[in-house]
């Protein structure tokens, strides 16, 4: 698990729990200045200011679209009533581990992050939608909300005002597409998860057809650390365009699988050699996959490996950021394989609204356990291509997009690992 | 009857939702249908249906369509193996096929007194600690990571156990 000790960047601001013990402990967590920041807002706040200071620190959705935060909130109708806010806890990207850290260790500051956003839209409910595996992590924070309504910090009337809140938990079953946020909020309304057709957005038209704010674990736990010590000190975290810290899932061939909280901007290199510990058996990086299973393959040459972690510099390599999960690859693995893996996954997770996908993630299936069993020809490498090129852009949501990002880049960048594993199209008719 | 043995846990459940969106309880009542057998079968269907004002038919969509619900008796436990990719850049595919092997069965197969069926599962958000895997009951879910085939032989031979003392006890 990530590192310890001496940290050479900035003090922990989302994994705080690393360096100070019990922070699972409300007592321990106000002692450290825990709901100063949801006291602050409800007593001396305007609702519209919280999200103004919010918007100022230009922190970006740590969800995966790197959507920014404050002008999500400044969407709300306000003619519409009542508002809600949505966590979303799904976490269910295949290398994806950072929110599960939090939600274990560093709740309170978690909930603290929905109180602020639920009052900077005035929302007087609030929900966490956590992925059905996570129910330990839903019953620790049921025992967290019950010791906030007991200290008088969630409930009727905070802090002398006529504000009330109240924070309820919701398990998902197994469904990675709940991640989607309308899936999410269809699930929650007690729904198959599928996504909804956009516009509108869930800030006009989300949970019970309210006014919704859709955030993710980790950006909402940046919340409280930016109305405690201003948007200046956030923005001098990180990038210009990709202001403060970023959980990185770091996964696959290296040494020290586990989450480092460094500033947006730190590169592959320092992470995988410097945080990570380098790769297992000192063998070379061969690609790296920056948003989990739904990345495209970066190809590790130099120029990659030195490439900045933030949302503007990884497209240049040709991947994204996504949810900063890291899974790194080295040269024992075949792509042929790998994308297997992932085709395999999407499949099981295509949610079977959109044809193209439902249809296109089977198909994707059974070619790849086909090139992967040795039995394909170059023209099965070729259907897949084309299946895949025809599920981009004809899907609802990112999933199906997602589920061709490692498959058509896999194809392009790494063409000699397909090549060795077709035979020649004679001696698969001569089967 | 649901309503008769969990009527309070019930009424808790509904009060988290609004009162005109009784619906979205389905997903909570249907973990508190399948405590003790660890499936849903068509009356527990019938009756959250019920409770909810729903269609029978709209509840079993709900169970087909997610993963952690479950409308025929398998294992009492679920032992679940992430072998997705991180987790499989990790030697889970080779754990899930050894333990398999030591249990003689196959993956998605129950172990011969019925008590553990052992599958394969999509990724459960510890990539880092591979191999892992969750163990699934009606009474809820656990993870174990870090796991070696010595660690989770050792579980199920308390699961076992467990099992037999409960048994005794009815």
């Amino acid at each position: 698990m990530g590192e310890a000790g001496e940290r050479d960047v900035h003090p922990y601001v989302l994994l705080r729990h690393r360096t100070i013990p019990d922070l699972d402990n409300l007592l321990v967590y106000q002692k450290h200045g825990g709901f100063k920041a949801f006291e602050k807002v409800v007593s001396e706040m305007k609702p519209a200011e919280v999200t103004e200071v919010v918007e100022d620190s230009r922190l970006r959705g740590r969800g995966g679209a790197g959507f920014p935060t404050g002008m999500k909130w400044t969407f709300i109708d306000n003619k519409s009533w009542p508002h809600y806010v949505a966590a979303n806890a799904d976490e269910s990207e295949p290398g994806t581990f950072k929110d599960r850290e939090i939600l274990e260790g560093n709740p309170y500051q978690f909930l603290e992050g929905v109180a602020i956003c639920a009052y900077a839209i005035q929302a007087h409910e609030a929900y966490v939608y956590l992925r059905g595996e996570f129910w330990q992590i839903a019953a620790q924070l049921d025992q967290k909300i019950a010791a906030l309504e007991e200290a008088g910090l969630l409930g009727d009337k905070l802090f002398g005002k006529d504000y009330s809140l109240r924070i309820f938990t919701h398990l998902g079953a197994g469904a990675y597409i709940c991640g989607e946020e309308t899936a999410m909020l269809e699930s929650l309304e007690g729904k198959l998860g599928q996504p909804r057709l956009r516009p509108p957005f869930p800030p006009s038209f989300g949970l019970f057809g309210k006014p919704t704010v859709v955030n993710n674990v980790e950006t909402l736990t940046n919340i409280p650390m930016i109305i405690n010590r201003g948007a200046d000190w956030y923005r001098s975290i990180g990038t210009v365009k990709s202001p403060g810290p970023k959980i990185f899932s770091l996964s696959g061939r290296v040494v020290r699988p586990g989450n480092y909280e460094l500033p947006l901007g730190t590169t592959f290199r320092q992470l995988i050699f410097e945080h990570g510990g380098g790769m297992i058996d000192g063998r070379p990086v061969k690609a790296i996959m920056a948003a989990g299973a739904s990345s495209s393959l970066i190809v590790a040459n130099d120029e990659a490996l030195d490439t900045p972690m933030d949302y503007e510099s990884v497209p240049k390599v040709g991947g994204s950021l996504g949810s900063a999960s890291v899974i790194v690859i080295d040269d024992t693995v075949s792509i042929p394989w790998l994308i297997n893996k992932t085709s395999h996954f999407f499949k099981h997770e295509s949610c079977g609204k959109c044809t193209p996908c439902r249809e296109g993630t089977y198909w994707m299936m059974h070619l790849t356990d086909r090139i992967q069993s040795g039995k394909a020809a170059q023209e099965d490498v070729d259907l897949l291509y084309d299946v895949a090129s025809q599920i981009k852009g004809k899907c609802l949501c990112a999933l199906g997009e997602f589920s061709i990002e490692a498959v058509l880049s896999g194809i392009d960048r790494f063409g000699e690992d397909f090549q060795a594993a077709v035979k020649a199209p004679e001696a698969v008719a001569g089967e | 009857m649901l309503a008769e043995k969990y009527a309070q846990e019930i009424q808790s459940i509904l009060d988290k939702y609004p009162p005109e969106e009784r619906r979205a309880a389905v997903m909570p009542l249907l973990y508190l249908a399948q405590r003790e057998r660890m499936y849903v079968d068509r009356k527990d269907m019938a009756e959250i249906a019920e409770i909810l004002g729903i269609s029978s038919t709209e509840v079993a969509g709900i169970v087909g369509f997610y993963s952690l619900y479950y409308d025929r008796p398998e294992g009492r436990y679920r032992l679940q193996v992430c072998t997705d990719l991180p987790c499989a850049l990790r030697g889970a595919e080779k754990f899930l096929d050894e333990l398999c092997r030591r249990l003689n069965i196959q993956p998605g197969g129950t172990t011969s007194d019925g008590l553990i069926t052992v599958e394969a599962v999509m990724c459960l958000a510890a990539c880092d600690k591979a191999p892992m895997f969750q163990v699934q009951s009606g009474s809820g879910l656990e993870y174990h990571e870090n796991q070696t085939i010595e660690t989770a032989l050792a579980l199920i031979e308390r699961l076992r156990t467990d099992a037999a003392r409960r048994r005794g006890r009815e």
